[in-house]
């Protein structure tokens, strides 16, 4: 019999219990999977990124599914933050759920007003700044894939919003120079780094042989994209080894949980595997638990980026 | 205390049995208590494919009707067409296998408390549905009429034992291979008007709901429909599944098919916007 492993971890100043948390826009705002889990036994909620306004989205079809894996293109609907943070954050909060709340804007400006209203909330433990949603009308507002547009927006939110909500700045994996990017939203306040967001893909319906979707475009999710959070996560946790990662990317078992703490991952979301299995959070996280004993590993924090480790024996 | 999905859970399930039924599959499940939350309308969310599957998605199916007293305890009928390689994955299964299913999901049909006239549509594999709320329909006195439509008499879904839940059955299907050539639309007001028909109950595509509502609109009836739209996780957290729908203060919403659905009310859902954005009212 092992001793039980300490699978809490950290963020900036936020403290978890686990590092397992959802993922944002695959959790809504927690209220449809408390059926199939009590919400404060895992690390986190992320909550979908909240815009401003209230927003529909982009038109339907939304979803496809891919061969391991899906395109979805949401186009971020949803209740607008006033209304989310009058009713969503405090039932989270009510659930003892540890919350994360997502933002995410058009122009720098909106995520400055975005965290101007987070700034007052109490009870949150970090927020994301989704800086790499592909599913908006113009790829030109994609802030993450311009390293000075991401720097813009993290230094707006930081200054806003003061030195004590952790920030964590989600990237996108379309990128050519990832550390780079991660490098400019971590000299502009960024406190940790969320990788990966969506892979921009497209499905052709050889039918009517126009787009699937009706955005076009969607962002690819699911296992299909798994090794190319790895691949983000060892590139990122290299160049900026003291910098926490939030991982994801096709997550689906504690085995793939497990190889992205070994490539630098402090905690990890998950997403897509919740559309499939209402109950992937609490068994990923009970088999993370398994693997990190049977490897020998008494705390979390001793396997995160241990895969780099090894390399330089 | 969840608020959504309140009735949902997770089990494995055996097949009792699987039968070709014209151009679809009936597959009897074993679901035990799940049965006391199952309603008509509501639907079951199924993984597919086996673990080491590619297709990662649950897929949705309505549930046909259930039985608490079968001789496994509660049962589940579901209706499937093998359609996609997930559908065609679950019509291979034998006897016996398990599944790995959420249920029950969705906003049921709405039942009157009073006993009303109920006229029940349903095109293709939509009609599986509603011989289970016959059933309940007539329990509750209600005079139940059906009628059926589809492309060919093999697509029509119409069991024996259904049969006898409802008080008059027509069929139609478009190149007149079982009962009358047409579609269900065809008389649908001479229908409503002679019958007073109180309640229109519908399932099947979403064209035949849109044409049922649009023929309706000038009358009293309510119109009751299941609709079909594609979900990635059936229980509200995906997004995908939105339909259009004018709320109680006006405003047109894009609702879940999967939580605020699958039965919605037919003149709410503004079916000239589907696969459009409405305007952000502020």
């Amino acid at each position: 019999m092992s001793l039980p492993v300490d699978l809490s971890t950290t963020l900036g100043n936020a403290w978890f219990p686990s590092p397992i948390f959802t993922a944002s826009g695959c959790a809504s705002s927690g209220k449809e999977l408390a059926q199939f889990f009590a919400l404060k036994d895992v690390g986190a909620i992320v909550t979908k990124s909240v815009m401003s306004k209230p927003r529909h989205g982009r038109p339907t079809p939304r979803m496809a599914e891919t061969p391991s894996g899906m395109l979805n293109s949401i186009g971020l609907q949803g209740p607008g933050i006033d209304s989310f943070l009058a009713n969503d954050v405090p039932w989270l909060l009510e659930q003892k759920a540890r919350v994360v709340v997502s933002i995410a804007g058009e122009t720098i400006e909106e995520y400055s007003t975005l965290a101007r209203k987070l700034r007052s909330v109490s009870g949150i433990s970090a927020v994301e700044v989704n800086i790499s949603c592909p599913n908006v009308e113009n790829r030109g507002l994609v802030f993450a894939c311009d390293p000075d547009a991401s720097r813009r927006v993290i230094d707006g939110v930081r200054k806003t919003i003061g030195g004590e909500l952790p920030i964590i700045a989600k990237l996108s994996p379309d990128v050519t120079n990832l550390p780079e990017i991660a490098r400019g939203v971590v000299d502009a306040g960024a406190d940790a780094l969320a990788l990966i967001n969506t892979v921009l893909g497209m499905v052709i319906n050889v039918d009517t042989m126009k787009p699937h979707l009706g955005g076009k475009t969607g962002g690819l999710s699911g296992p299909a994209i798994k090794p190319i959070a790895v691949r983000a996560v060892y590139q990122v946790h290299a160049a900026l080894p003291e910098v926490p990662i939030l991982g994801m990317g096709g997550v689906s078992s504690g085995r793939d949980a497990f190889e992205l703490i070994l490539a630098g991952a402090s905690a990890v979301s998950i997403g897509t595997a919740s559309f499939g299995n209402p109950t992937a959070l609490i068994r990923i996280q009970n088999e993370l638990r398994d693997i990190l004993a049977a490897k020998g590993f008494a705390t979390l924090q001793q396997a995160v980026g241990f895969a780099h480790r090894e390399e330089t024996q | 205390m969840a608020t959504i999905n309140k009735s949902a859970t997770q089990i494995n399930a055996t097949i009792l049995s699987n039968k070709r039924v014209g151009s679809y599959h009936q597959i009897l499940i074993n679901v035990g208590d799940v049965v006391k939350n199952c309603r008509p309308g509501n639907f079951v969310a199924i993984s597919v494919g086996g673990d080491s599957s590619k297709m990662i998605l649950r897929r949705a199916f309505a549930i046909s009707r259930v039985s608490e007293n079968s001789q496994y305890g509660g049962s589940m009928e579901l209706i499937v067409a093998p359609h996609g390689s997930g559908s065609k994955w679950l019509c291979s299964l034998p006897e016996g296998s398990e599944l790995d299913i959420v249920a029950p999901l969705g906003t049921a049909f709405g039942i009157p408390t009073e006993p009303i006239n109920a006229l029940l549509i349903g095109g293709g594999y939509g009609s599986a549905p509603l011989f289970g709320l016959a059933d309940v329909l007539k329990a509750r006195n209600c005079k139940v009429d059906m009628l059926l439509g589809a492309s060919v008499g093999a697509k029509i879904y119409a069991p024996l034992e259904g049969k006898r839940s409802v008080n008059s059955l027509k069929i139609y299907t478009e190149d007149g291979s079982m009962g009358e050539k047409g579609r269900v639309t065809e008389s649908l007001l001479e229908i409503v008007s002679n019958r007073g028909i109180d309640v229109i109950y519908s399932c099947g595509p979403m064209g035949m709901l849109r044409a049922i509502t649009e023929l309706v609109a000038a009358t009293d009836v309510i119109h009751q429909c299941a609709v079909e739209e594609s979900m990635a996780c059936g229980i509200g957290i995906c997004m995908t599944c939105v339909l259009p729908v004018e709320n109680e203060d006006g405003q047109v919403a894009m609702l879940r098919s999967c939580i605020d659905g699958p039965v919605m009310d037919g003149s709410k859902v503004k079916w000239d916007l589907v696969g459009q954005i409405p305007e952000v009212q502020q």
